[in-house]
């Protein structure tokens, strides 16, 4: 059925159409845009974070410790006087470094395995795919849990963590591109004029597969995020002194801190909620955008 | 049918054993005894330390100690914790109860809510509903559950007073269903949401890429009323997928798990992973990765017998 | 079109029809005022390349256009004294399957896989009669047995992927059948089908035209299922009616160019024709219907275009009393 609007007189579409199509349709998308948007300011805010913080974020001052927001401080101090504001905008550098490098590793590793199996085929295939069986019937938290116990909580520990422990998805998706890619007219050419497998994959298959991989990977780091804000929260993550989101919350694990001293947990767990979903609308602009059947 | 379980079961295996293996390097990769644990604490000479070491076979090399364990194992045993010398076996199955009911209760609210939420939300697509439902689903997705949590004590535990802000049950009180439920609900509810959010998106885009299908169309032609199209001939085969997320349901909440027992003081598995993590009590550790482990193939492998059942093109796959 | 007096009335007539479609590039007309009368009792065959709007006529008339992003905008469809575009998505239920139905390109994917034959089947018959499951269960098996599927009581026990793509196209015109329509609208019936088999499902269609007194419509791009099996042919191009005449008279005598390039353009085996070396085609591609030139759609690849060809676009004009043909050259 979908073929009846297809069917008009429409000519086969060219690239630079599909990318002028592609972000037509991004940008049609209110809530994806607004995401981007916040993405933009929070990418911004970890950038100039020095610029922008009114006070050092690590700074301890017991005779300020638990004040509410006042005007030297917007969002007030933590348990050990921390400033609260400060804090939060450092946080935002933890959290996307986390997205960025776990995402970064794992679309890496997927993307070469993907290809590799999906375009060799024969045993080498066979052999990736069991290997991402097999990681996908791991009991994931468990085991990220206890790396991180286990090897010290650090931000580094959990980016590889998560950067080693996420490929199989990507790998799957594009395995499962590649097979359907490698039989089309362009790359079967390329083999024909004798070109390099290696060349094939990169030119010919690439470029023609990223489309689900740019989604997933949208979607992940704004996963990643959760997960390293839920390490941190749990004491697993990042250690404090360095501000991270999660590890924010871990205060209000008492009861009169979470009763009386709002301003020290809510801002850091609306910035996650606000990140998250604003990647999430962007996750699910792009793929309406790169393939809207998809959705 | 029978056939397709034994391989399964068979594949895992070899499977369990090597999380089990890598689950055990890496946790002897970490820096320090639990030893080291118990010396801050009681204060004992160098001499008794390596008495108790001995005794706890942590002279031996990584390799036999990992073949004892397995060997243990084989005897039904899983060792006897670092921390309390109670057997593991025990621990865990006092944690089981808890976290299961935690779990059923979860999966159950949210499939009857979020299913039906879902279908609606496709059918009626690009209408309020539709928004609202999106945006629900958008809202239970990105809120971390460490937070809706917070959230959820600060509402109906300290400012309502509704709920109560943690545990089992009410302390003095002997056991009681209604008390139980009552703790159950609010980290049920909370779990629940970001469940619902996966389901309803779930749901929604099956039931979209359903409607579209040719089969559908041929319902329609032959006059079928709009309700016989969507319930029999859409709904049932958008339903297919969301079998094999029953079973992939049960990992996917255990991570879930392990941070709302925390908060909410549950005695159940994520709690004392935690517990073991922090202890170095390995025994207890090996215990729980095993039953992880298991937990998730056997969820994996219930997803695939159910979607054999629903889907004839499979069942039939063998008689043929 | 009063003037095209059959002895019969036609089962359907289409008048001014436009289907119109939104898509990400604009506006697209897929039927752009169609003028259309159905004999009865015969197969009329609608002829044409991808993308023409023939597809789209068929589903306008069953009214399973999706609504977004497709929509009739104007136009009657006249239907046993009812004007179709008018009725209601009830009302219509009434009709689809019923008095008019319709078989699919895509025997493969049309039949719900998790239910059997039977229960497809016997559903439909349920929806416009009210008679119990055991009867309409027989009736399938009639339907199936109509269609010269081989013990129609066992395969009607079967899940569609049990079945290889002939049979599960008889299934469909069993299911297109069951409730005894008064037209059928084959859409591309054979295409993704053997050619032993083609002809197979063809010769049904025919029978069954000739046992029952239904009506069909043909749709498809082949011009050689259109010579075997039909009576009258509409030919379009870019949405719009650009010839209509009897089968015969239309093989024997094209007139519009376009007609005439796809005659030529089939190769034929034997003959003098033998000895060309190239295949004739027909120059350019068809019209981008979102940009479309003012004048006729075919002009820029007509090789008798005139200068009024390129300036306007011509009307329905009669030849001989049933002929029809819209090209200046015959106005």
């Amino acid at each position: 059925m979908q073929g009846v609007a297809d069917k008009t007189a429409l000519q086969e579409i060219p690239r630079q159409t599909f990318r002028r199509l592609a972000w037509r349709r991004f940008l049609r998308h209110r809530l994806a845009l607004a995401g981007a948007v916040i993405v933009a300011l929070i990418v911004l805010m970890a950038l100039f974070a020095p610029w922008l913080a009114p006070h050092e974020p690590n700074r301890v001052d017991i005779m300020l410790a638990r004040e509410g927001p006042s005007s030297g401080h917007l969002l007030g101090s933590d348990v050990v006087g921390r400033d609260v504001l400060s804090r939060l905008i450092y946080g935002s550098r933890v959290s996307l470094s986390v997205g960025l490098g776990a995402v970064g590793i794992y679309v890496l590793i997927g993307l070469v395995l993907g290809c590799v199996a999906g375009y060799f085929g024969g045993r080498v295939d066979m052999l990736i795919s069991r290997l991402v069986d097999a990681v996908l019937s791991f009991p994931v938290l468990m085991l990220i849990l206890v790396i991180v116990g286990m090897l010290g909580p650090s931000l580094f520990n959990i980016i590889l963590a998560l950067g080693f422990l996420g490929w199989p998805e990507v790998a799957r998706i594009v395995r499962g591109q590649t097979l359907a890619v490698r039989e089309e007219l362009y790359v079967v050419s390329s083999e024909a004029a004798g070109a390099r497998s290696s060349r094939i994959i990169l030119k010919d298959v690439l470029p023609n597969i990223m489309s689900p991989v740019i989604v997933n990977a949208t979607f992940g780091v704004a996963r990643a995020i959760l997960i390293e804000a839920g390490l941190s929260f749990l004491g697993m993550g990042v250690q404090p002194p360095t501000a991270s989101w999660g590890n924010m919350l871990n205060d209000a694990q008492s009861l009169s801190i979470l009763e009386t001293m709002p301003w020290m947990w809510v801002p850091p767990g609306l910035m996650i909620f606000v990140a998250t979903i604003s990647i999430n609308f962007v996750g699910d602009g792009l793929r309406d955008a790169l393939d809207p059947k998809l959705s | 049918m029978h056939t397709f379980i034994v391989r399964r079961l068979l594949i895992s295996f070899p499977v369990i054993l090597l999380i089990t293996m890598i689950m055990y390097l890496i946790i002897n990769l970490a820096p320090g005894d639990p030893i080291d644990m118990l010396v801050g604490q009681e204060g004992l000479s160098p001499a008794e330390i390596e008495r108790i070491k001995i005794s706890l076979g942590l002279n031996k090399p990584i390799h036999e100690r990992y073949l004892k364990w397995l060997g243990q194992l084989a005897q039904g045993n899983l060792g006897f914790s670092y921390l309390d010398h109670q057997p593991v076996l025990d621990r865990i199955a006092e944690r089981l109860i808890p976290t299961f009911s935690l779990m059923f209760f979860v999966i159950l609210g949210s499939y009857v809510v979020a299913v039906p939420i879902g279908v609606i939300s496709a059918i009626r697509q690009y209408t309020w509903i539709d928004y609202l439902a999106t945006a629900f689903a958008f809202f239970g997705i990105s809120f971390p559950n460490f937070f809706s949590g917070l959230v959820g004590i600060y509402f109906f535990s300290l400012i309502l007073k509704w709920l109560p802000t943690g545990g089992l049950e009410t302390i003095g009180q002997g056991f009681s269903m209604v008390d139980r439920l009552y703790h159950l609900l609010l980290p049920g509810l909370v779990l629940a949401f970001r469940e619902m959010g996966v389901l309803v998106r779930y749901t929604r885009s099956s039931m979209l890429d359903v409607i579209r299908q040719d089969y559908v169309r041929t319902a329609r032609a032959g006059g079928l009323s709009e309700w016989s199209t969507i319930f029999r001939h859409a709904l049932r085969n958008a339903l297919l997928p969301l079998i094999t997320m029953l079973g992939l349901t049960i990992p996917r909440l255990f991570a879930g798990v392990v941070i709302i027992e925390q908060i909410f003081q549950w005695p159940g598995m994520g709690r004392l992973a935690i517990e073991a993590i922090l202890s170095r009590d390995y025994p207890v550790l090996m215990g729980l990765t095993l039953c992880t482990a298991v937990m998730v193939l056997l969820g994996n492998l219930l997803a695939d017998v159910l979607y054999g059942v629903a889907d004839p093109r499979i069942r039939l796959s063998g008689r043929r | 079109m009063s003037d095209l007096v059959e002895e019969k009335r036609p089962v359907l007539s289409i008048r001014g029809l436009n289907t119109v479609f939104k898509t990400d590039l604009g506006r697209v007309k897929a039927v752009d005022g169609l003028d259309l009368d159905v004999p009865a009792g015969a197969t009329m065959g609608i002829v044409g390349e991808s993308g023409c709007g023939k597809s789209t006529v068929g589903l306008s008339i069953m009214k399973l256009i999706p609504e977004p992003p497709g929509r009739i905008t104007s136009g009657e469809i006249l239907f046993e004294g009812e004007d179709l575009t008018k009725l209601s998505n009830r009302e219509m239920r009434r009709i689809r399957g019923n008095k008019i139905s319709m078989i699919f390109q895509e025997p493969m994917t049309s039949l719900n896989p998790v239910h059997r034959v039977g229960e497809i089947i016997s559903e439909v018959i349920r929806a416009h009669q009210k008679v119990h499951r055991k009867l309409a269960w027989e009736k399938g098996i009639d339907a199936l047995d109509k269609v010269r599927i081989p013990s129609p009581e066992i395969r009607i026990n079967d899940y569609p992927h049990e079945m290889s793509g002939g049979m599960r196209q008889r299934v469909m015109i069993a299911l297109a059948i069951c409730c005894d329509p008064t037209l059928i609208i084959a859409d591309e019936p054979t295409t993704a089908l053997d050619v032993t088999i083609q002809a197979q499902i063809l010769a049904l269609l025919e029978r069954i035209k000739k046992d029952l007194g239904t009506s069909i419509i043909l749709i498809t791009h082949n011009l050689g299922v259109i010579a075997e099996n039909t009576e009258q042919v509409a030919v379009m191009y870019a949405g719009r009616l650009v010839e209509y005449a009897d089968t015969a008279t239309l093989f024997d005598a094209p007139l519009h160019p376009y007609t005439r390039g796809l005659m030529l353009s089939v190769p034929r085996l034997g003959g003098k024709k033998d000895r060309q070396s190239r295949l004739n085609v027909i120059p350019g591609l068809v019209p981008n219907l979102l940009s479309l030139a003012p004048g006729c759609r075919f002009a820029d690849r007509c090789a008798q275009a005139m200068d009024v060809c390129q300036r306007s676009e011509p009307e329905i004009s009669i030849q001989d009393g049933k002929h029809l043909v819209r090209c200046w050259r015959y106005a």
